[in-house]
């Protein structure tokens, strides 16, 4: 203890000596932060900013000009013209089912996983977390054929097939998100005692029960961290669509750029406002449920 | 007993078969059932859709196929009618012989990705990490510049490659504008010199990974206990020992992971380039992933090839894949 006092006494003359080079590294910090956010931040309100202007003035003045003139036309046009808004039904019919499928059977295995005594408990953890941290390349080769192979019946997939249907994306990013996800909550219901859900079988509630009724309500915060995740993972995918998806008509929103591009091949600018409206649901994720896209992140990073 | 009478179960003592009444889990045989259920269904379609694959290519790799007709199990013999298409035979390690002896993009491509990975190490983590340390002291205003740095990571990777094309966009975009290089005499051709564009495409790969990285190095340090650190300070640590003497090394775990999604995303690098190049293959911007894409999908599919090429890609994979798993599951059976 007597360390400790002394050692507060000399930090205090030493801090109030100190002061102007503290003051000094605060100011450098909020330099570098203010020139980093400019940065960081400049690209897409450039983006923004070709998309308000008309094509034909940047191609008399180039991007960085002064605008003449300001519209919208770029926005309305690409909606109408490429119909946009069958690409984005379509990321919504993929993304919204994915995303519960995922949650729901990603808990029940944590479930399992996290509560039942299993020998092969660690090694399922392992199964399931190694395949997601597979780049896609690796597995995309056999996939393709499978997909090739398996019917499907017509009420889920049009093309008779899991490939070129919506059904089979589901399919693929449920079973490659399923990894990241078996691992946080496990990680999470972990720390749930097992005290809560124990004193419903000693009144005779079966499994199920206490899947269903007990642990996974007590994990919410986790799921709804996850959902956000899931949402900008799944409805950002890019590869799964382009290579599992041949029909342009039945893409979802972000392969569907790719198209665009083909169809407005040297309009910039509408281009960029198709690109920018189709940020517009992630955006909306970002700014309702930053926090707990970031609580997802780092109970992913860190354990329990 | 409250939840037995919510639930409608019957209390226990009324005649339930065989439910022994210790501490520890019973099961009965409807538990059993449900429990097989609910590990077994997600376990069947991680392994049919990604284990499978992943093992199948391996398989592949050793083949040549064009994915017309079966796979005979017969080693390959050059074609009797030259561009007849042939049923698959075993090649061997003949795909990889050719892989890295006679295909010009492969070693272009490795050179690619592993520059990829140093630049994610050294410049865009470290930036990560250094954000993440500032914004930890709590200046004003961390809530927006985390909100702004993190931003591109919301962002599809697709988007990205979009909205920087309009930068580097060679004759109206803003780098060349700005430093007047945007007529047709002295052009700098950002994405089309094979010289220039992988580090333009890291410059925008790093304007989303650094985000990537600062969140959770934030998250590591938020869990940070503050005693340490307190305990630090009134021992005379100045920032910077503070940060290499005693919060770099606790953060070891979380350092840890950074490694592995560091690595791991570098090599995932696919979408950037792709969208850049339009689906066509770009001279400079070669990077594994892309080559195997390029060798499936299409009009002439070398399916045994492009294993092999995924092959590699896994093999590299499975370094940091192991290193994370090594490190998360050993902790575990302590």
């Amino acid at each position: 203890m007597t360390t400790l006092t002394q050692a507060a006494e000399h930090a205090a003359p030493a801090r109030a000596a100190g002061r102007p080079p503290v003051r000094l590294g605060r100011i450098a910090m909020h330099v570098f932060m203010l020139a980093a956010a400019v940065l960081w931040l400049a690209p897409i309100v450039f983006a923004l900013y070709v998309s308000l202007r008309p094509e034909a003035e940047t191609n008399r003045l180039g991007y960085v000009s002064i605008a003449h003139k300001l519209t919208l036309e770029n926005f309305t046009n690409a909606w109408s013209q490429s119909q946009m808004w069958r690409f984005f039904l379509n990321s919504v019919w993929i993304t919204l089912p994915a995303v519960i499928i995922t949650l729901v059977l990603a808990s029940a295995v944590a479930f399992v996983v996290s509560r039942l005594n299993f020998r092969f408990n660690v090694a399922l953890l392992i199964l399931f977390t190694a395949g997601n941290l597979l780049p896609q390349q690796v597995i995309i080769t056999p996939l393709y054929r499978i997909y090739l192979k398996i019917p499907v019946p017509h009420l889920l997939s049009s093309s008779g097939l899991l490939y070129d249907s919506r059904f089979g994306l589901i399919v693929i990013n449920v079973s490659f998100q399923l990894g990241f996800c078996v691992f946080v909550l496990s990680n999470y219901m972990r720390t749930i005692p097992p005290d809560i859900d124990e004193a419903a079988l000693v009144d005779g509630a079966t499994l199920w029960l206490r899947y269903w009724r007990i642990v996974l309500p007590l994990c919410r915060p986790a799921l709804a961290a996850l959902a956000t995740l899931l949402t900008t993972w799944i409805y950002n995918d890019f590869f799964w669509a382009i290579t599992l998806m041949s029909t342009g008509n039945k893409r979802p929103i972000t392969s569907a750029l790719q198209n665009l591009q083909g169809q407005f091949v040297s309009n910039q600018n509408m281009i960029a406002a198709a690109a920018l409206m189709a940020a517009i649901p992630t955006l909306v994720v970002y700014v309702l449920l930053q926090k707990q896209f970031i609580a997802g992140l780092s109970l992913g990073s860190s354990k329990g | 007993m409250a939840l037995a009478a919510k639930e409608g179960v019957p209390p226990v003592a009324a005649g339930r078969p065989r439910r022994r009444r210790r501490r520890s889990l019973g099961l009965t045989r409807r538990d059993k059932v449900v429990a097989t259920l609910l590990v077994g269904v997600p376990l069947l379609l991680d392994l049919a859709f990604i284990w499978f694959p992943a093992i199948a290519s391996v398989f592949l790799s050793f083949t040549k196929w064009t994915g017309v007709g079966g796979i005979h199990l017969t080693s390959c013999k050059p074609p009797a009618l030259p561009g007849l298409p042939e049923p698959g035979c075993l090649n061997g390690v003949q795909n990889y012989n050719q892989a890295f002896t006679n295909y010009p993009d492969f070693w272009p491509a490795v050179r690619h990705n592993i520059l990829w990975l140093i630049v994610f190490m050294v410049i865009a983590t470290p930036l990560g990490m250094l954000f993440a340390v500032i914004l930890d002291r709590g200046i004003r205003g961390s809530r927006i510049y985390q909100s702004i740095l993190f931003l591109p990571v919301m962002l599809s990777l697709a988007l990205i490659g979009i909205i920087w094309e309009l930068i580097y966009s060679p004759n109206y975009g803003l780098i060349n504008t700005v430093i007047g290089h945007n007529t047709n005499a002295n052009l700098i051709d950002w994405l089309g010199n094979p010289k220039l564009n992988l580090w333009a495409v890291l410059v925008e790969a790093t304007w989303r990974q650094a985000g990537y990285v600062m969140v959770l190095y934030l998250a590591g340090l938020k869990a940070f206990d503050p005693a340490l650190r307190e305990a630090a300070v009134i021992d005379g640590a100045n920032s910077w020992q503070l940060f290499w003497r005693v919060t770099f090394p606790v953060m070891r775990p979380i350092n840890i992971v950074i490694l592995v999604v560091t690595v791991i995303e570098s090599l995932r690098a696919f979408d950037l380039v792709y969208i850049t190049g339009k689906g066509n293959p770009v001279k400079g911007l070669e990077l594994l992933s892309v080559l195997v894409t390029q060798n499936i999908v299409g009009e002439t599919q070398r399916i045994g090839f492009g294993s092999t090429l995924g092959v590699v890609l896994l093999v590299i994979s499975l370094v940091p894949i192991s290193i994370f798993l090594y490190q998360t599951f050993r902790r575990e059976q302590r």
